[in-house]
């Protein structure tokens, strides 16, 4: 059999995606119950997807903003 | 009847609603995108390298959506559509070929990062500061090292909020390739993320 968490690790992305079956799902919640190793690896990658969302999160330039106006097809 | 002026009303009034109402419909299409705009900027600043390349392409994608505005659809995605504008555009422009030639890129285990970082964090183990251990420049830098391919599906669903079915559509790729890209890309991220991170400890 494989390693229960080297098996948690592997479904962890999917899981986070909610793209797990329903028996899936319930076997990897049962294993996170017990498993204080996983579920704070579960938590970081949490943490990180939202992390890189903000980090990511660059304003535009009110230059662009403006010329992004100007491109506007003028009514006749 | 003497009453010319209703007359003239009356035939020239059926062409006059019509340009009237595409007047309005256009006017309103070209607002909803600009509302759009802050949006499509976040996903173009991290499909390409640099701020001004990120600048060019949203003007060009904005001038094509608005001379090619009648080919919306009034009531489907119109963030998918200027994005699909927006990587069409990109694509064209050759920005793809001008990267080094894909090379099989190092993937982490996915635990791996959070064991990289953790080992070097004088015993800090909670997950949120430990994410605190990167910087912001770190993730911008690393998310710009990751191929093409598989950042286009990083960008488009963990940044810019899309489904897996809209982004497939934007890349014009089945959504099986945009989950087993994204899924690898997150892996190549967390690889170049404890890179930056092992780097800057030594």
């Amino acid at each position: 059999m494989k390693d229960p968490c080297a098996h948690c690790e592997e479904m962890m992305q999917p899981y986070l995606d909610h793209v797990l079956t329903d028996a899936e799902m319930l076997e990897a919640e049962r294993h996170l119950d017990e498993c204080e190793y996983c579920r704070r690896r579960y938590r970081f990658e949490e943490s990180l997807r939202v992390y890189v969302r903000n980090a990511a999160a660059e304003q535009m330039s009110p230059e662009l903003r403006e010329k992004l106006s100007a491109l506007r097809i003028p009514l006749e | 009847m003497k009453a010319a002026g209703t007359v003239e009303r009356v035939d020239e009034s059926p062409d006059a609603q019509r340009l009237a109402t595409e007047a309005r419909d256009r006017v309103r299409f070209e607002e909803d995108a600009l509302a759009l705009a802050d949006q499509v900027y976040r996903v173009a600043r991290h499909l390409v390298g640099s701020r001004e390349e990120a600048d060019d392409l949203v003007q060009e994608t904005y001038a094509r959506a608005f001379r090619s505005w009648r080919s919306f659809t009034p009531g489907t995605n119109l963030r998918a559509w200027l994005l699909r504008i927006l990587t069409n555009l990109n694509i064209d422009r050759g920005r793809r070929q001008q990267r080094t030639p894909q090379m099989q890129p190092l993937e982490a285990n996915d635990y791996y990062l959070y064991d990289r970082l953790a080992e070097n964090g004088d015993g800090v183990t909670d997950e949120e500061r430990v994410v605190e251990r990167l910087s912001q420049d770190d993730i911008v830098s690393a998310l710009s090292a990751v191929p093409h391919d598989f950042r286009d599906a990083i960008v488009l669903v963990d940044i810019g909020d899309f489904s897996y079915a809209d982004a497939a559509q934007i890349l014009d790729i089945p959504v099986g390739t945009v989950m087993s890209r994204l899924h690898r890309g997150r892996r190549i991220l967390k690889r170049e993320l404890a890179d930056a991170a092992v780097e800057e400890e030594t």
